[in-house]
């Protein structure tokens, strides 16, 4: 049965905070940036105050927060971490050590453009750089979403066949300094739910003294990749088991994606975040003239969901899908790409077009959205897509 | 001597972001200041910053500045400096930026007895995250993430440097903003790696934490402890206590990088021509 839940006024980052005092990790090491920074400034004066058992540690620059965490991750500790943008590129290498290392660390991460120029506003840069480190990626669109995705995320790295690190990302100012209301679960059911942490190796049992992360050459270090990808392979089974458990909890559904009116749509978007909010309202409008538009909006990223969009996207015969995040390759964004991939295994292709909007912070308003369906409505007029890669809103 | 502020500031970029009373706008005129005196070439020099409050200064600075990353404006400036000698590059940076995440930049530039001049805007807090404590927060001082106050010690910047082998070492703070320009000015036109630790208030995140209530107050903090360094020599261990010396704390002269970097260039040619 769902637990009675409270009804709060939070920013995204306030909720993620509160739900890192519901978890009550062992260590939480970290190093501000913006529009991060909300989080472990609220999650220390839980500290501070007496409200958690977390070891918190302050330290020079995020490439010491990840390790340092990994190394209490390593140590036997649940531990936690939580970034932006440059931090999370500083990361970079101890997030591939953090995976092989097979420590299911939980971060949350304010998605922020990278610099350069610099620029502290939102897009998905940053995480859309970290997708090839092994980390499971899921992505919120609003601040519950955030809270929920954390509380889970922590079931899904900590589980015996997954132990992966896990990021849960949403939208810098958009969503992590935006006001809204939500649903708290009371501490006791999260603390439940989460359980306690009991890893099978670590380093502080001393009874089994065990290394972690010696030399592999061409004698071994295939196996161990073979392992992680086997590891996020099985990561997808295990969301789909914690959200149905999760639901039971506090009545919210979540799986791979959400699809917004996209059963009998002809045309959809695939959005990520906070932007598919805006286009959620495009569609309802764009519905109530007789429309048959929909909106699919991706939750999981890592492992890729490609066989279940594929069989969401089945029936629509025009996609846009919206990058927040260039890759420079000309040849499209990243969600574009694998998407696109993904749906070379489909009998029925649809039309496909790529979008990359939003960069550093600038907006897409219902405006812009409406423009991208009909651009979808001229191409099936057409039978063709005309251009592949349209940059919204951009002056030449 | 009169200051024509519109040669060297952006005017345009104006207003700046810093807040009412931050010390940072006074050690931006001191550099100012020191290089309209100094009359050195203003296309012949290069700003370069990391990233923070004090790292937006080149912004409003009409040079060809740099603004790179949190920490490695250093590691930047190297390459300058390396690739185009006989540029005269500047370094401006935060406590933060220069100590914590870029701290193992600042060490090696002055090992090597690179010619750059490096300028931090010391205000012992990381003022544009919000006020968390820095390598350079005193103890007992209260930050965001010291709500006990600073467990830590601090580095103290200028031996920091003179101990890894860089040959000139100043500090002054925003109330000596006069001695302040005189360091910035020694410090440019030393050949080797000069390293100016230049105190400056943050009433915003440090002041108003540390019953400093006005910028007023924090620049009479530096009033009350700075000692100039000819006293400082002079005083007991008790009698330093709660003070620092400011003026010039080391002024030698060694082999500099890239002078040896050229003369090997030209060994190496003469050998190859044999
Ligand atoms: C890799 C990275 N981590 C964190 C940040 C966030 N950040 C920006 S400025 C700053 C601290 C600046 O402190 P300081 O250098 O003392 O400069 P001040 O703002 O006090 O002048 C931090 C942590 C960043 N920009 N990049
Ligand atoms: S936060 Fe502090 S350092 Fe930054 S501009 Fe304001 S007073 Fe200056
Ligand atoms: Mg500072």
């Amino acid at each position: 049965m769902a637990a009675e839940q409270k009804r709060v006024a939070m920013t995204g980052n306030e909720a993620v905070a509160h739900c890192m005092r519901q978890i009550d990790p062992d260590v939480v090491a970290a190093y501000p940036i913006t529009p991060q920074t909300d989080i472990v400034q609220y999650f220390s004066t839980f500290v501070s105050n007496g409200q958690v058992k977390t070891e918190f540690v302050t330290v020079e620059s995020e490439h010491s927060a990840m390790s340092a965490t990994l190394g209490a991750s390593m140590a036997g500790a649940r531990a936690m971490t939580a970034t932006s943008s440059q931090g999370l590129a500083l990361m970079w290498e101890v997030l591939h050590i953090t995976s092989s290392y097979r420590a299911p660390v939980v971060m949350p991460v304010v998605n922020r453009a990278l610099s350069g120029p610099i620029n502290i506003h939102c897009d998905h840069s940053d995480t859309m750089g970290s997708l090839t480190t092994g980390w499971i990626q899921l992505y919120s669109e609003s601040a519950q979403e955030a809270y929920d995705n954390l509380i889970q995320a922590v079931r899904i790295a900590e589980h015996p066949d997954v132990l992966l690190p896990v990021m849960v990302c949403q939208d810098g100012f958009i969503t992590s300094h935006g006001i809204e209301n939500l649903n708290l679960l009371p501490d006791e059911t999260v603390k439940q739910f989460v359980g306690e942490y009991k890893p099978e190796h670590y380093l502080l049992d001393l009874e089994n003294p065990i290394t972690v992360g010696p030399l592999a050459l061409q004698d071994y270090y295939t196996e161990v990749k073979y392992q992680q990808a086997k590891a996020m392979e099985n990561a997808k089974q295990v969301i789909l088991d914690v959200a149905a458990e999760y639901e039971k909890i506090s009545g919210r559904k979540y799986g791979f994606f959400e699809a917004y009116k996209l059963d009998d749509a002809e045309r959809a978007i695939v959005v990520l975040s906070s932007t598919a909010g805006t286009a959620k309202a495009v569609v309802d409008s764009l519905r109530a003239r007789g429309e048959k538009v929909g909106l699919l909006k991706p939750r999981v990223l890592r492992p890729f969901p490609a066989k279940e969009l594929v069989d969401a996207l089945s029936s629509v015969q025009a996609v846009a899908i919206m990058d927040r995040a260039d890759t420079f390759s000309t040849a499209g964004g990243q969600l574009f790409v694998e998407i696109r991939s993904a749906l070379y295994e489909s009998d029925k292709r649809p039309l496909m077009k790529n979008y990359i909007l939003g960069l550093g912070g600038r907006d897409t308003t219902t405006r812009e959205i409406t423009k991208v369906y009909s651009d979808l409505a001229a191409a099936l007029e057409k039978g063709r897509v005309e251009e592949l890669i349209t940059h919204l809103d951009v002056r030449e | 001597m009169a200051l024509p502020l519109e040669q060297y500031l952006r005017v345009a970029k104006m207003p700046h972001i810093w807040c009412p009373g931050c010390g940072h706008g006074i050690v931006l005129q001191a550099i100012v200041r020191a290089i309209h005196e100094l009359g050195i070439d203003t296309e012949k020099t290069v700003i370069v910053s990391g990233i923070g409050c004090s790292a937006r200064a080149p912004g409003y600075l009409h040079f060809d500045t740099l603004h790179t990353t949190h920490g490695r404006a250093i590691a930047f400036a190297t390459g300058i400096k390396l690739a185009k000698p006989e540029l005269n590059v500047i370094v401006i940076t935060g406590d933060g930026d220069a100590a914590a995440i870029g701290g193992n930049h600042l060490i090696h530039a002055a090992r090597r007895n690179l010619d750059i001049t490096v300028i931090c805007f010391n205000n012992n807090i990381y003022g544009m995250t919000s006020g968390q404590y820095s390598p350079l927060t005193p103890q007992g001082s209260y930050a965001t993430t010291s709500p006990y106050g600073m467990l830590e010690k601090p580095f103290d910047l200028c031996n920091l440097v003179m101990g890894a082998g860089g040959t000139f070492a100043a500090r002054s703070t925003t109330y000596h903003a006069r001695q302040l320009t005189n360091v910035i000015k020694e410090a440019i036109s030393h050949k080797g790696f000069a390293f100016v630790d230049a105190l400056s208030q943050c009433p915003t995140y440090f002041g108003r934490r540390n019953k400093l209530r006005t910028p007023l107050d924090m620049m009479n903090w530096f009033k009350d402890r700075a000692v100039p360094v000819n006293a400082w020599e002079k005083l007991s261990p008790e009698e330093r206590e709660d003070k620092f010396p400011i003026g010039v704390l080391k002024k030698t002269q060694a082999t500099e990088l890239t002078e040896v970097y050229k003369e090997l260039i030209q060994q190496l040619q003469q050998r190859g021509g044999e």
